[in-house]
């Protein structure tokens, strides 16, 4: 059996991390857009809960901010998939360059 | 004393999640990256277990897994005027492989130097029913805040979503 240590677990993390980051700049669709987002937002926390276990596994602080990165993504999510259907009803539509009534 | 992660299970479960995440990003279909991605949600709630996260881990199967995938299979389907909008052409971003490419060789070399400063794992890990009971003493105030949180995100997102008259 081969030795796991707390490297495996962030270099995957960092590898979600920058596949979501790639994701979210890459893609034109509003929805895949914040799935990216919620990928990156998935490899933070895997980060912090690694990170609690290996280095505070008494306090579990990495687990207590990981519990509330999920609230405030779970609201981010919530209130961005609503203005995605706001937006939806405006411009008939759901490609980022589709909105673009701000453009000077 | 110290514990060991499950090698295999380990290398399982990062199989997943990241061929999941390559799976999200180069399907043409949007309810496929969908489905993609309720896929590595349930393989992260699987590490979470290998870290000895129990409530973390079904926290994620139920909020992630269950609710996040749930509204972004109805956002998709609401904002679908036929079934051939859900395909779209997988584009290729020069800007966003150069700056994912520049941020991931930065992340690895800080995890290849730093990465082995921290000590092997610790054996001692309180049960779930210690989490709860510091959620609710020291963390009683954060807890409340994040009640607050969600409580004004689902009036705003009925508010933004409700139909103009």
């Amino acid at each position: 059996m081969t030795e796991i240590g707390p490297s495996a677990f962030l270099g995957l993390a960092a590898v979600l991390f920058t596949l979501g980051l790639y994701g979210a700049v890459a893609r034109r669709s509003a929805v895949m857009v914040l799935m990216s987002l919620e990928l990156m937002a998935v490899a933070v926390n895997l980060n912090m809960v690694a990170l609690s276990r290996f280095v505070t596994p008494g306090e579990m602080t990495g687990q207590f901010f990981a519990i509330f990165t999920m609230v405030v993504s779970a609201a981010e999510i919530g209130l961005g998939l609503a203005l995605v259907l706001a937006i939806y009803r405006q411009t008939r539509s759901v490609e980022l360059s589709a909105i673009d009534s701000l453009k000077g | 004393m110290s514990e060991t992660v499950n090698g295999v299970v380990f290398v399982i479960l990062a199989f997943a999640s990241i061929g999941g995440a390559v799976g999200m990003l180069t399907t043409r279909n949007i309810i496929h990256a969908a489905f993609w991605l309720l896929e590595v949600m349930v393989a992260v709630g699987g590490l979470y277990l290998l870290l000895s996260a129990e409530f973390l881990a079904v926290v994620q199967i139920l909020v992630y897994a269950g609710a996040i995938s749930v509204l972004m299979l109805f956002a998709i389907m609401l904002t679908l005027r036929c079934r051939e909008d859900s395909v779209c052409p997988v584009e290729i971003s020069i800007g966003g492989g150069v700056l994912s490419a520049v941020f991931g060789t930065v992340m690895y070399v800080a995890v290849a130097r730093y990465g082995d400063r921290i000590a092997e794992m610790p054996a001692s890990v309180p049960d779930t029913a210690a989490l709860g009971e510091l959620l609710f003493t020291k963390w009683a105030l954060p807890f409340e805040v994040a009640s607050l949180v969600l409580l004004v995100a689902l009036v705003g997102a009925v508010w933004w979503s409700r139909e103009e008259d």
